[in-house]
């Protein structure tokens, strides 16, 4: 299971990628494993907000249905229309082509409780 | 070792549209002795049919085979086990049947007046008064559909005290262990859902209701016992310290069926709980129903209760609609009214003794279960249950098998499985719930499969990932079905 390095992450089991003013968000691998094969999608509307915490969608696979919690607030500048389509891109490449949301960062102050790729681990292993 | 699940001989059936031949007819209806009428001249051309496309042409006994041989491919509660956790899938002794199919009831209309109708307003208003004393509420409305409808009509009459007081309330806090309908139906009634997790234990704690409760909170709506089989311990202190905010607790009564008879949730402070009659009062589920989901309340809520009510004057009964602050309607005419006999049935027959030993035995049948899987299965809290007990898949993933895995081979062994991947709060869950119906050599069966498969899972996983192997179809590709759903037939092969 892979947990890149360069992400940030979330209790919640999304990730966080920072470009710039922008933070793209997806969910993990742990979290497209556990849920099995994904079958549908639902993502807020592009120019709508989210706020952290919140849920800003929703993931369903064969299992269950999920929230999808946002790791921060601010506005959505991009969504992944694509995803809707192929749902089954979240089980196969998570943090590339199954991302989710593009949100435009409100306040640098979201970003701060947010987890390394090592604490998240942790909390997993925890977690199991 | 003896196995329920074996193969016989089941016969392939084609779709009745498959089925059909053009000009074949079921039944010849006999010669018109009055003048045959233009429709098209009597009735404006908007409302009339054009014509029935694809409605299949079949003889009686055409029609009567393929419906007989569909309900051979069913699996049932009277054909077996079928230990569904969360669902309550008890025995429905036929003696209900019975009573229901009285004419009396049968061909009751409900447009027939009153004074007409008295039979059937006597089993209501006494069914009420039972379902409160069960409970240890004030008042029962028995209009909801089903368990869902019942949570629905409960929020909108809190909604709606808030409301006349002038105040309303926009908060439902519902913790994780709760039925999972609760969340959609306050949504629904118009609330803001906040969740709140359970602590280790699987119940919830008065501190983490304490750290979400605020004024805005309308209620706290809780399941008792709750979704894990476990009773929550702290419901009295819950009670106390929502109510201390002014607002109300919503016990969600899909699992009175552990409670019944032993003790009244009202008495522990609970202001609001819907019954679900299908699950806890022996009446059909799901394609078999309908369900029947009445309501009971505490007086301060008895306004509220959907029209109409029914009184009793002198020796007579009434339905009454004047009733200012009342909710409204829910439902057409008076509720799922057959499905009330048979719960009325089912409490003459059982009293009160018999209920409460109902409870006791359904208890001592999932601590049976628990106690004999437990280190076979992973059990997700080792503590004593109440009517439902959850595994998981744990100590099976060393050898690649899923929870999924195991209820497919269930099936093999002739048993309805368990419910899986529910309660989420367990990864890979596996939820049984053996019903009070159940005898000591039908468990010691159940037990000895699940025993058989977890062998299985070590030697032979193969066989469970394939499974099932003795049914007309094999595994299925649920991904499959779920990501292309064909919903609808779409042509007769000719």
């Amino acid at each position: 299971m892979e947990f890149p390095k360069d992400l940030k992450y979330t209790k919640e089991h999304e990730w966080v990628k920072v470009e710039g003013n922008t933070a793209t968000v997806g969910i993990t691998d742990y979290a497209q494993d556990s849920l099995g094969d994904v079958v549908y999608v639902e993502l807020p509307p592009e120019g709508g907000s989210v706020t952290k915490n919140e849920p800003f969608g929703v993931v369903e696979s064969v299992k269950a249905v999920s929230d999808l919690y946002s790791p921060l607030s601010g506005n959505v500048t991009e969504v992944n229309d694509a995803i809707i389509d192929s749902p089954e891109a979240i089980n196969e490449d998570p943090y590339g082509d199954a991302w989710m949301i593009k949100v435009e960062i409100g306040s640098d102050d979201d970003l701060a409780d947010l987890l390394t790729a090592d604490e998240y681990q942790k909390f997993i292993e925890e977690e199991k | 070792m003896e196995a329920n699940g074996t193969k016989g001989l089941l016969l392939n059936e084609p779709l009745i549209f498959e089925k059909s031949s053009e000009g074949r007819v079921g039944v010849e209806p006999a010669s018109f002795d009055v003048p045959r009428a233009d429709a098209a001249a009597l009735i404006p051309g908007g409302l009339l049919r054009d014509g029935l496309d694809g409605f299949p042409d079949l003889s009686e006994i055409d029609t009567v085979r393929h419906y007989t041989r569909l309900s051979q491919w069913n699996f049932g509660l009277d054909s077996g086990f079928y230990p569904l956790g969360s669902c309550t899938m008890k025995y429905n002794p036929k003696v209900n049947e019975d009573i229901a199919g009285m004419t009396g009831f049968t061909r009751i209309h409900p447009y027939q007046s009153e004074d007409l109708s008295q039979g059937a307003l006597e089993v209501m208003y006494e069914l009420e008064a039972y379902l409160a004393e069960i409970s240890g509420m004030d008042a029962v409305t028995l209009q909801p559909s089903a368990g869902a409808h019942g949570e629905l009509c409960g929020l909108l009459m809190i909604a709606e005290y808030f409301k006349s007081k002038g105040r309303p309330r926009t908060k439902v806090i519902i913790p994780d262990t709760a039925h999972g309908t609760n969340p959609a139906s306050s949504h629904l009634a118009g609330f803001k859902v906040v969740p709140v997790k359970s602590e280790g234990k699987g119940v919830l704690t008065v501190e983490a209701v304490k750290a979400a409760i605020d004024r805005e909170t309308a209620a706290v709506m809780l399941t008792n016992p709750n979704t894990l089989g476990l009773f929550e311990s702290h419901i009295k202190e819950i009670a106390d310290l929502v109510h201390s905010k002014g607002g109300f607790l919503y016990c969600d009564g899909a699992n009175l069926n552990a409670i019944m008879g032993i003790m009244k949730l009202g008495d522990l402070g609970v202001d609001v709980v819907q019954f679900n009659l299908h699950k806890t009062f022996s009446t059909p589920h799901g394609g078999g129903g309908p369900g029947s989901g009445p309501v009971g309340v505490r007086l301060v809520l008895e306004p509220y209760l959907p029209v109409p009510r029914i009184k009793k004057a002198g020796k007579k009964f009434k339905l009454v609609t004047d009733r200012p602050k009342s909710i409204g309607r829910l439902k057409a005419f008076y509720g799922n009214f057959s499905i009330m006999v048979r719960a009325y049935s089912y409490i003459r027959r059982m009293g009160g003794e018999g209920l409460k030993r109902a409870s006791e035995t359904a208890i001592l049948n999932a601590n049976y279960i628990k106690e004999r899987l437990k280190g076979t299965y992973q059990l997700a809290f080792d503590r004593p249950c109440m009517h439902e007990c959850v595994f998981s898949d744990k100590l099976q993933q060393a050898d690649g098998v899923s929870t999924m895995d195991v209820a497919k081979r269930l099936i093999d062994y002739g048993y309805h499985p368990p419910t899986v991947y529910f309660p989420l709060v367990v990864p890979g869950a596996i939820m049984v719930e053996p019903t009070e119906t159940e005898s000591l050599e039908t468990m010691d069966k159940f037990i000895e499969a699940m025993r058989a498969i977890a062998q299985e899972a070590k030697t032979n996983p193969e066989l469970l990932k394939n499974a099932p192997a003795n049914t007309r179809v094999q595994r299925v590709d649920e991904t499959r079905a779920a990501r292309e759903p064909v919903l609808k037939w779409t042509g007769v092969k000719k």
